[in-house]
């Protein structure tokens, strides 16, 4: 139980997909453009809502990747 | 104002009956014994992952939300778009950081952030700073859902003059504290399920029929002035925007979940797991939020300000009316009862969730720490059914007899004060290095520092920073936990060479933060 435990506290490489969710929401100058426009929604505004669908994506899998 | 919206407002009476009736049923819900606090305050911590979910959902993205970032669209432009950033990193951190506290919470009974602070640093004046700033923090946040069920009402068309003109709110009011007072968590719990659903439907309708309605996204972002279209690029020797937007988001997020009602419903979970769930779950309400805030701008490509019938409105709301105005303009009268009614239930969830919140905080760490040491587990939860009473009581007050700029202004700098707690709760979910009379210091500075700042920036939420010829606008919240957290490090090998009382109890193991 404790061997377990320890394992589950400890870093996972996995994490470092949340690192990649922090550096791209938190980078206004990658995603402050108004083209190229989907739908005639600018850039700026789908590119952000992509971002919600993709981070969500990234957790879940982090969360199976460290489910044990 | 324009006439009683007569089917509109039937059915927004319809719905209101309907949560008040599930938030008195609420309370045998997965029954529990009322009398003992954390069946009140936290549900028995029995909500499973769906159950969580709606919890945290309603609690987070609360009616003020709904109606303020559409509204900062409409008035400021991109700028409002940080809540979407800003509601995608909270989530690694719940899944982290909360999953930790929501491990050791529950295998040592705390379920406020004071008992895990007393626990942890086995300091009951940190425990008390960290009570007071929650309950301070909470209380213009409680007002301001309370300024969202007012923006509706009006919207339906009910005016009046004095004592009528409160009336509809003072109602809504009762019935919220009241099934409080009687079900506890369990009734915002329940509640939160139906005004998701009717949140969901409302958001899912307007973007599909106002665009539509509208000539579609093309017209809509052509009627919008460029500078509020994207974030303006900064000119030299400044980060401008840019820092601005990210340190929003940044503080913003890392505040969220010290607020006592986010930390309540965290809490509340029956599971370790059912948080990490959550964690990929709850972006469904980003994505949804991120929608909303477009709504400010369908606002502006309606041109809904220019029409004579909300002039009124605006008038008296101000951009908080863009939303309403917007939904009266484009939907029939009964969606429109329907959509109004989300919002004022919406604002009921989270009013009802701050209180409970606010009460366990002031029972647990002040009633119990300073007053009466050895209550019965009945007087216990009794005083905090009183408490919840009269924090509402307090925040209607507030908002019946101070200008609404006030609680927003407070609401602000709540935000800057309840960051200063990150320390304690947040980095002590990790470590005991600190000295807890270190935190208190870099609490107490940050504190003051952060209300200076923003009174120095006029009560806006960032702060020109200048260092070496380069200025740094950011979100004040950041800049002053900074400093707490700088405080905290230099001094706690200070105090601990002056032999300052050093964490002689940490009531809490290692193995307590993890399943």
């Amino acid at each position: 139980m404790n061997g377990e435990s320890r394992k589950r506290s400890a870093w996972s490489w996995w994490y470092l997909l949340f690192v990649v969710q922090f550096v791209v929401a938190l980078w206004p100058p990658l995603y402050n453009r108004i083209e190229p426009s989907l739908m005639g929604i600018p850039f700026f505004y789908w590119f952000q809502l992509l971002w919600v669908i993709v981070s969500a994506v990234f957790t879940a899998i982090v969360y199976f990747a460290t489910n044990d | 104002m324009q006439d009683v919206n007569w089917i509109a407002l039937s059915i927004f009476v319809v719905l209101f009956g309907l949560i008040t009736w599930l938030g008195f049923a609420a309370a045998h819900w997965r029954k529990g014994d009322l009398d003992l606090l954390h069946e009140w305050g936290l549900g028995g911590r029995r909500f499973g992952t769906l159950i969580t979910w709606f919890l945290v959902g309603g609690d987070v993205y609360t009616a003020y939300t709904f109606i303020a970032v559409p509204a900062l669209a409409f008035g400021a432009g991109a700028v409002a778009f940080f809540a979407v950033p800003y509601t995608i990193i909270i989530y690694p951190l719940v899944f982290l950081v909360f999953r930790r506290l929501w491990y050791v919470c529950s295998k040592h009974g705390y379920i406020t952030a004071g008992d895990f602070v007393r626990g942890r640093f086995g300091n009951r004046w940190l425990a008390l700073a960290v009570t007071v700033t929650g309950i301070v923090a909470t209380m213009p946040y409680i007002a301001l859902q309370l300024v969202g069920i007012q923006v509706v009402i009006g919207a339906l068309g009910i005016s009046g003059t004095g004592l009528a003109a409160d009336l509809p709110l003072l109602i809504a009011f009762v019935i919220l504290a009241a099934f409080t007072y009687s079900s506890g968590l369990r009734a915002p719990a329940s509640i939160a399920i139906v005004k998701d659903i009717l949140i969901y439907v409302t958001a899912l309708a307007a973007i599909i029929v106002i665009p539509i309605e509208l000539g579609g996204f093309h017209k809509i972002f052509a009627a919008i002035p460029p500078q509020k279209l994207i974030l303006a690029v900064p000119g030299p020797n400044t980060t401008g925007s840019y820092s601005a937007y990210a340190t929003l988001a940044f503080g913003s997020a890392l505040a969220l979940f010290l607020y006592p009602h986010s930390l309540t419903g965290i809490l509340s979970a029956s599971s370790g797991h059912a948080i990490r769930r959550n964690a990929a779950m709850l972006p469904g309400y980003t994505f949804m939020l991120g929608l909303l805030a477009l709504f400010g701008f369908f606002v502006i490509a309606a041109g809904v300000d220019k029409l004579p019938e909300y002039a009124g409105g605006f008038k008296q709301f101000g951009n908080n009316f863009a939303v309403p105005a917007l939904l009266l303009h484009s939907f029939p009268s009964w969606f429109v009862g329907i959509a109004f009614a989300a919002i004022g239930i919406g604002a009921l969830v989270p009013a009802a969730i701050m209180s409970i919140a606010a009460a366990n905080l002031y029972t647990r760490n002040i009633h119990r720490e300073f007053i009466n040491k050895n209550p019965t587990d009945k007087q216990e939860a009794q005083m905090a059914k009183w408490v919840s009473l009269v924090v509402k009581g307090g925040a209607l007050i507030f908002i019946l007899f101070v200008p609404t700029k006030y609680a927003i202004e407070l609401q602000l700098l709540g935000g800057i004060w309840i960051i200063q707690t990150l320390p304690p709760v947040m980095l002590g979910a990790y470590t005991r290095w600190f000295n807890s009379w270190a935190l208190l210091a870099g609490w107490a500075a940050g504190t003051v520092a952060g209300t200076a700042m923003a009174v120095a920036a006029k009560l806006t939420p960032t702060f020109p920073l200048s260092l070496a010829g380069h200025i740094f606008p950011g979100y004040t919240a950041v800049y002053t936990v900074i400093l707490n957290l700088g405080i905290a490090i230099v001094l706690t090998p200070v105090f601990n060479a002056l032999g300052a009382r050093r964490a002689p109890l940490d009531a809490t193991t290692a193995a307590d933060y993890y399943a």
